[in-house]
């Protein structure tokens, strides 16, 4: 399945400044993967080391949250769009 | 509560809609609204709470102006830099409405005091720019039963919504956990488009007057998305985890935990990693002029490279780090620095771990450089 994943802004900067990224999955959990692959980096934004999905992101599968479906076994179908939602905060550097 | 004629004058505009009228301008004369943060949401959301006749506006804020913040912080004007910021904003909000009541709070919200200070309003409003302050207002008004008008922004990327428990989801349903300190960058590295908190900020205060005159449908339970980049709007629908820690079924959090713990802004390991491999501004100065052969990285963006950079520093931008690993030359000293230390701090943490053993962070990054060494390099 040919699916979109948008990245937020403030994880571009991973991505080479791409907004957009277009994999091929099967469910939420191999399109992670697949952007992962293709940008190593975004890694631990994403998974923690038990390769489970960091708590401070939030993945969207149209415009609903995994955790209410699937999770990372969500099923994927053909132009699904996928949005990666880290929490953000402003100003102040930590 | 009754109005002057002076009053019925200046919200005419509002007394003539029948959503609002006399009834409804009459709810906002009477409440009490806290703004926690003076700031880029503060400035839009207290301007318009003021002008909408909200009777008893308090604003928390410890911070003074400074000339960064007038890209964004609308309230504040060029002569203000330097004054405590619910100084300029109360004689401010004054000015605009001499009808309400402006209450200064000239503090830092903390655990101990932050259930003394929100019992006496009725709605908060999150104008916060760090996790920890966040966390600590959604615990608080979860708490208290009261409702949290969220906003939130990071470059040209906002997010809002209302949290209200016993109505809809809290933030930590949301997002259970902060990000570790540094992994996601702030805005004082990664910028915010100047007007994105105006967007952000007037929304929250719509959600303001809305739940307060009790019309229309609130943001709970959904979380706007505002991109400005491609000017669209996203609404998704966020639900209540009845494993919450707050506000779930069986709740573990019954009173404020330290916020600065539970972010791990204190006592992180990886903080700890980051002081000892440090390198102060003074002590690159020193190495630079003995002549030894190091190798200087800047991890920042481009455009920020475009600003200003240390003599002798490689171009390095955090993301492209590992990928371009081979321009690093591992015989040498390895130094890197981005702004503040923070990126650069994870830069050396992620070089460290693939072997660069020799590398160590400028704390405080370039902007510590300009200050204590070098005042020919702008600081921004």
């Amino acid at each position: 399945m040919k699916v979109v994943i948008q990245i937020p802004s403030a994880l571009r900067a991973l991505t080479g400044n791409l907004y957009k990224v277009e994999v091929e999955a099967e469910s939420v959990g191999e399109a992670l993967t697949a952007l992962i692959d293709r940008y190593p980096s975004l890694s631990r934004y994403i998974f923690d080391e038990q390769q489970r999905l960091r708590s401070f992101v939030n993945i969207f599968v149209n415009d609903t949250d995994i955790k209410t479906l699937n999770g990372l076994d969500t099923r994927l179908k053909d132009s699904d769009r996928l949005l990666i939602l880290p929490a953000i905060s402003g100003g102040r550097a930590l | 509560m009754s109005f002057s004629t002076e009053e019925i004058r200046r919200y005419g505009r509002h007394l003539i809609m029948p959503e609002v009228g006399l009834e409804g301008q009459r709810r906002l004369k009477e409440a009490k609204v806290l703004v926690v943060g003076v700031g880029g949401l503060g400035s839009p959301v207290s301007l318009y709470l003021a002008s909408a006749g909200v009777g008893e506006i308090g604003l928390l804020d410890f911070d003074e102006v400074d000339e960064t913040n007038l890209q964004r912080q609308v309230i504040f004007t060029t002569p203000d830099v330097g004054r405590k910021k619910v100084e300029v904003a109360r004689e401010r909000l004054l000015r605009l409405n001499p009808h309400i009541t402006v209450k200064t709070h000239d503090t830092q919200i903390t655990s101990e005091n932050a259930l003394n200070i929100i019992r006496n309003y009725d709605i908060v409003v999150d104008a916060t720019d760090n996790f920890p302050t966040r966390y600590l207002l959604n615990d608080a008004t979860v708490l208290l039963k009261k409702p949290l008008v969220y906003g939130s922004i990071f470059r040209f990327d906002g997010q809002a919504s209302v949290f209200y428990a016993g109505k809809g989801p809290c933030y930590r349903c949301l997002y259970p956990e902060p990000p570790p300190p540094g992994l996601v960058p702030s805005c004082a590295e990664g910028g915010v488009l100047g007007v994105l908190p105006g967007i952000v900020g007037s929304l929250q205060a719509s959600e303001v007057l809305k739940l307060i005159i009790g019309i229309g449908e609130p943001l709970i339970g959904r979380l706007l998305l505002v991109d400005a980049l491609s000017m669209s709007f996203k609404e998704l629908r966020i639900s209540r985890d009845r494993n919450c820690p707050v506000c779930g079924d069986k709740p573990t959090i019954k009173e404020l935990i330290d916020y600065e713990q539970f972010c791990g802004v204190r006592t992180s390991g990886e903080a700890l990693d980051a002081t000892r491999n440090t390198v102060t501004p003074l002590e690159l100065k020193k190495l630079i002029d003995s002549g030894e052969d190091i190798q200087l990285i800047d991890v920042r963006e481009p455009v920020e490279w475009e600003i200003c950079r240390i003599p002798g520093a490689k171009l390095l931008p955090l993301g492209q780090l590992t990928s371009r690993l081979h321009e690093i030359d591992q015989t040498k000293k390895v130094i890197v620095y981005c702004h503040s230390g923070q990126r650069s701090a994870l830069a050396v943490k992620l070089l460290r771990d693939l072997g660069l053993t020799n590398t160590y962070n400028l704390a405080g990054g370039i902007d510590a450089y300009a200050e204590q060494v070098d005042s020919s390099i702008p600081r921004y």
